[in-house]
């Protein structure tokens, strides 16, 4: 276990446990779900910081096989809840196959490059956007634009440390924005509406624009010291949609202000900075890339999170980690934390 | 494998990596940078203009739930309505102990267990942040003194609500339907239409009927205030607004009064007839007895009201008209005879020899006419007018099924008619290729011999029948039936007419059709089988009367619940139209479990037309329950 990272989780851990309670309007039964839901996902960062590197490598092929055929299933047979198709129901449960692949894609991209090494080729890079690109349109037909796009981008993060050109990515981003017409004509009107709804939110004041609005009135309002913990009023009065998942860093950001901004985005940055250095020291190709997938993703979250919050993102249903409220997130989140301190604690690979 | 794990490390790609890990992070700063730019303009910069909006004037938008549209008759006579009312309200996840506080409103304002009942009924089925009313229509006394009182119950509230009424009940509540609160189902249908935005405010919603069917042009456009509030919540000033949109009127081709006088002409229940103008497919009356008062389930119906209503042996809660099936009976043997001369199977001059039973060649089995003895020498015209089975018997076996399938699903049998009103049913015109898929086995000839006299596997609803005896009595036009005749703009008054839609016309020889209505009109006269119904008749009119029998019903499940299982009696028929030589109305009448078409049916009808040809009110109670005039028995199972 790597003690520095664990403290910055902790803490980040402990300032979302203050946030909810207020959040919640204090209630206590969803502040200790969510503690169960911290324990849960302590005990499996635990767990896999303490398997070595090379078994969760072994790992890597067949996870990512089992996401795509459990996203296939979902495709054929997947319940429709809210008018997308995510779920899909195995007997026992429910399960949510795009989750899966937010570790799968990372470790099989990691895994993928780590056998081409000596090789790296063009076919190569390929090969590897061939293999992001499957989960990532099967993700976005559900449609699940938000996971699809994070998806994307832990895997984009991974080409690119693995030394994708500057000339492929500077082509990438003109075809990027070349695209951009034609994935409109494929989006869905809500996901439309929630673009267009960002570029003026006055449009759908009862609708899509609600969110950005309250939250952003949240935000502002709170201004540099904040209304204090449990004085939100947005908050506190039910202004603000979904308070203690996907916008509770309104109900932060209301209730401590900028100070309380600065702090949170200075505890991110150490947790951040620290899984850098993790990365940087790493002594694979492996998990180097694995490393650095997992911290800009987790950064990727967080950004995604904040921006769609105070109106500069469109609204993507992206949770903020460690904070917001929800089992899945969290056990993902510190799953790949896992990893990272398997990577710190396990640094030379045992030769086999 | 074995590797070299020196190899891996090599220092030129490290090297490349940590440029590459570095160029990340200063991304990563940069990111964190424009998020901390937004905050700084939102908390500093703008800090004070957010502050005005959330803290000392917080701007609550508050959805202008429209007015719910009107519906009147073709006369302009009022079916449905509003009406404004004070409720009293409760919001139960703002009251710690219901129970009490509940018993310490009943202190001060009369709250009755049927209100009771109903309360404990919505607290189910809505979320528990809605607003539920506990008791309507507050008279001013009460509505002061809660007043006075107000500081003892937070959370319960007086709003000034829209109400809906339906000021008829039981005459039009199969047709009118109703509204009733928006439950979790309607809410997703709602959402996946994408019209919850919409409804933010609405609380009730169309459920049956034409409420149902219509509820896009009655609900209206919603509309939205942003108002100031102070702190506690009340409201300052409003800032905009966008005004509701109030729904559309609906004028119904339906007349009441014609509806009132064959709701008069026959006391007893369970009954159904449909009536339609044969010039324009038009819904004149459109009668299910017994109905319910429809403003039960406004507010929510409470338990009580509702297991009389559904348990009831009669099953008010079910659209005859619409969605009952039965076999047609007799009232099937016109358009068997129209088959016959279109298809060249028969002449109006073929006679046959009845000796009261039909056999298949080579098969003892005797299929019997009603009349024992039979009917002596029948022809087509007196087929129709004595209503002899023996004769269709032997035309059906020529005819073969799938010719009676083809020819005979031209009239709408069997099918849904789009009728402008959700829940139809599409019944049963039986052929060989639905036997086949429906219980994988060959259709035999000896069920043809029952569905040419309109029992067997035949099935069809009221409705349906109205719609066939339109297109004869109109010589082949099949106009959709409709129930709204024109839509009102509220706003503007503007009365836009929903146009007949002709959907097809039959190419029907005017020979035959002339013989087959001849014989019609001859029902109704002295030697027909509705004689009576017709006798002393100021203008000329036709019809067919029809027995469906219950029992030995092998499709259709609705006879064999429980409760209907006790009620074997078979059920009268009657199809008719007039003037026979211009109609002006058409309809078919069903009358559950009474005997014959032409004793009790019939009457029906006949009174019907007095009053819409010649504005003459029913008698009261004319039609005495069984009269053992005809005795009309179909032994063929």
């Amino acid at each position: 276990m790597d003690s520095f990272l664990l403290i910055g989780i902790l803490t980040l851990m402990a300032v979302g446990l203050i946030v909810l309670y207020s959040a919640t309007g204090a209630n206590m039964s969803k502040v200790n779900n969510q503690i169960i839901n911290m324990l849960v996902a302590l005990v499996i960062m635990w767990l896999v910081a303490n398997i070595p590197l090379q078994q969760i490598m072994r790992l890597a092929l067949p996870l990512y096989i089992l996401g795509l055929i459990l996203l296939i299933g979902v495709a054929l047979f997947g319940e429709i809840n809210n008018g997308a198709r995510r779920w899909l129901n195995i007997g026992v449960t429910r399960i949510q196959p795009s989750e899966l692949m937010k570790i799968a894609i990372p470790l099989m991209m990691a895994w993928y490059f780590d056998k081409h090494e000596i090789t790296l080729r063009l076919k190569d890079y390929l090969g590897a956007t061939v293999l992001l690109m499957l989960p990532v349109l099967l993700i976005l037909r559900q449609p699940d634009l938000g996971t699809a796009l994070l998806i994307a981008a832990s895997g984009f993060y991974v080409l690119f440390l693995a030394g994708l050109s500057w000339r492929i990515i500077a082509g990438l981003v003109i075809s990027a924005a070349a695209s951009l017409p034609i994935l409109w004509s494929i989006m869905h009107d809500y996901q439309r509406r929630r673009i267009m709804t960002l570029l003026d939110p006055t449009q759908d004041p009862l609708g899509a624009g609600y969110h950005t609005i309250q939250s952003s009135i949240a935000i502002g309002s709170g201004g540099i010291v904040g209304k204090g913990w449990k004085n939100g009023t947005q908050a506190q009065l039910d202004f603000l949609p979904e308070q203690s998942t996907d916008f509770i860093f309104a109900v932060f950001s209301e209730e401590f202000g900028l100070i309380g901004n600065t702090i949170l985005l200075f505890l991110y940055l150490i947790v951040i900075a620290r899984c850098m250095v993790i990365t940087a020291n790493a002594s694979t190709q492996f998990t180097r890339l694995i490393a650095g997938s997992i911290t800009l993703t987790f950064f990727t979250y967080i950004f995604v999170n904040m921006g769609m919050v105070s109106g500069i993102l469109p609204i993507v249903g992206v949770p903020l980690p460690l904070i917001s409220y929800g089992g899945t997130s969290m056990v993902t989140m510190l799953l790949g934390f896992g990893i990272l301190m398997s990577i710190q604690t396990h640094p030379k690979l045992v030769k086999t | 494998m074995k590797r070299d794990v020196e190899l891996r490390n090599h220092p030129v790609e490290l090297h490349k990596f940590r440029i590459r890990l570095f160029i990340s992070a200063c991304f990563v700063l940069v990111l964190f940078l424009i998020l901390y730019v937004r905050f700084y303009y939102l908390q500093v910069s703008q800090q004070e203009h957010y502050h005005t909006l959330a803290e000392a004037n917080r701007i609550s938008i508050s959805p202008l739930v429209p007015n719910r549209g009107l519906i009147y008759d073709r006369n302009g006579r009022a079916l449905a309505q509003n009406y404004s009312a004070y409720t009293l309200e409760i919001v139960p996840n703002k009251i710690q102990n219901l129970e009490a506080a509940l018993d310490e409103l009943a202190t001060i304002i009369e709250i009755t267990t049927t209100d009771r009942q109903r309360f404990k009924k919505l607290l189910k089925e809505s979320k528990r942040f809605k607003s539920l009313p506990i008791r309507s229509r507050l008279t001013d006394v009460e509505i002061a003194t809660f007043a006075a009182n107000r500081y003892r119950f937070p959370g319960i509230e007086i709003k000034a609500r829209v109400l809906r009424q339906y000021p008829e009940k039981e005459i039009v509540s199969h047709i009118i339907g109703y509204i009733s609160r928006i439950n979790d189902q309607d809410l997703e249908q709602l959402e996946r239409n994408e019209e919850l935005n919409n409804y933010r405010g609405s609380q009730h919603i169309g459920k049956i009927g034409i409420e149902q069917s219509y509820e896009k042009q009655l609900h209206g456009v919603t509309g939205f205030e942003e108002v100031e509030t102070d702190a506690a919540g009340r409201s300052i000033r409003v800032l905009s607004r966008t005004p509701s949109i109030p729904g559309n009127n609906l004028i119904l081709s339906l007349d009441l009064g014609l509806q009132e006088a064959a709701e008069k002409a026959f006391w007893r229940s369970s009954w159904a007839l449909v009536a339609l103008d044969p010039n324009n497919g038009e819904v004149l009356a459109f009668v299910s007895k017994p109905g319910f008062d429809n403003n039960l389930f406004i507010g929510g119906i409470d338990q009580e009201n509702w297991s009389l209503l559904n348990n009831s042996i009669d099953r008010p809660l079910n659209n005859r008209a619409l969605r009952g099936v039965y076999p047609p009976g007799s009232t099937f043997k016109p358009f068997m005879a129209l088959a016959a001369l279109e298809l060249g199977k028969r002449s109006p001059e073929y006679s046959m020899s009845d000796p009261g039973y039909f056999s298949l060649p080579g098969v003892e089995r005797r299929y019997r006419d009603w009349k024992p003895g039979g009917h002596g020498r029948v022809d087509l015209y007196k087929s129709l007018v004595v209503s002899c089975d023996t004769y269709y018997y032997s035309l059906a076996n020529d005819l073969g099924i799938d010719n009676i399938h083809s020819f005979i699903g031209q009239f709408g049998l069997g099918k849904k008619t789009g009728i402008d009103m959700e829940g139809e049913v599409s019944g049963l015109l039986p052929s060989s290729a639905w036997k086949m898929s429906r219980y994988k086995q060959k259709w035999y000839a000896g069920d043809t011999i029952s569905v040419a006299i309109g029992q067997g596997y035949n099935l069809t609803t009221p409705l349906q029948l109205a719609f066939a005896t339109m297109i004869i009595a109109n010589n082949g036009k099949a106009y959709l039936p409709r129930l709204v005749k024109q839509i009102q703009n509220s706003e503007t008054g503007d009365v836009e007419d929903i146009p007949a839609k002709l959907l097809y016309s039959l190419n029907l020889k005017p020979r035959n059709l002339e013989v087959v209505k001849n014989a019609l009109v001859d029902v109704t006269r002295p030697g027909g089988t509705a004689a009576k119904a017709g006798a002393n008749a100021a203008y000329t009119f036709a019809g067919k009367t029809g027995t469906s029998q219950v029992i030995g019903i092998k499709q259709g499940e609705r006879y064999n619940e429980k409760s209907i299982n006790e009620r074997h009696r078979d059920h009268a028929m009657f199809i008719a139209y007039a003037p026979a030589e211009n109609p002006k109305i058409a309809l078919a009448i069903l009358v559950e479990n009474t005997g014959t078409g032409g004793s009790t049916a019939a009457p029906i009808a006949r009174q019907v037309f007095d009053y819409y040809l010649l504005g003459k009110s029913p008698e009261a109670t004319v039609a005495k329950l069984i009269e053992p005039a005809e005795v009309h028995v179909h032994d063929h199972l």
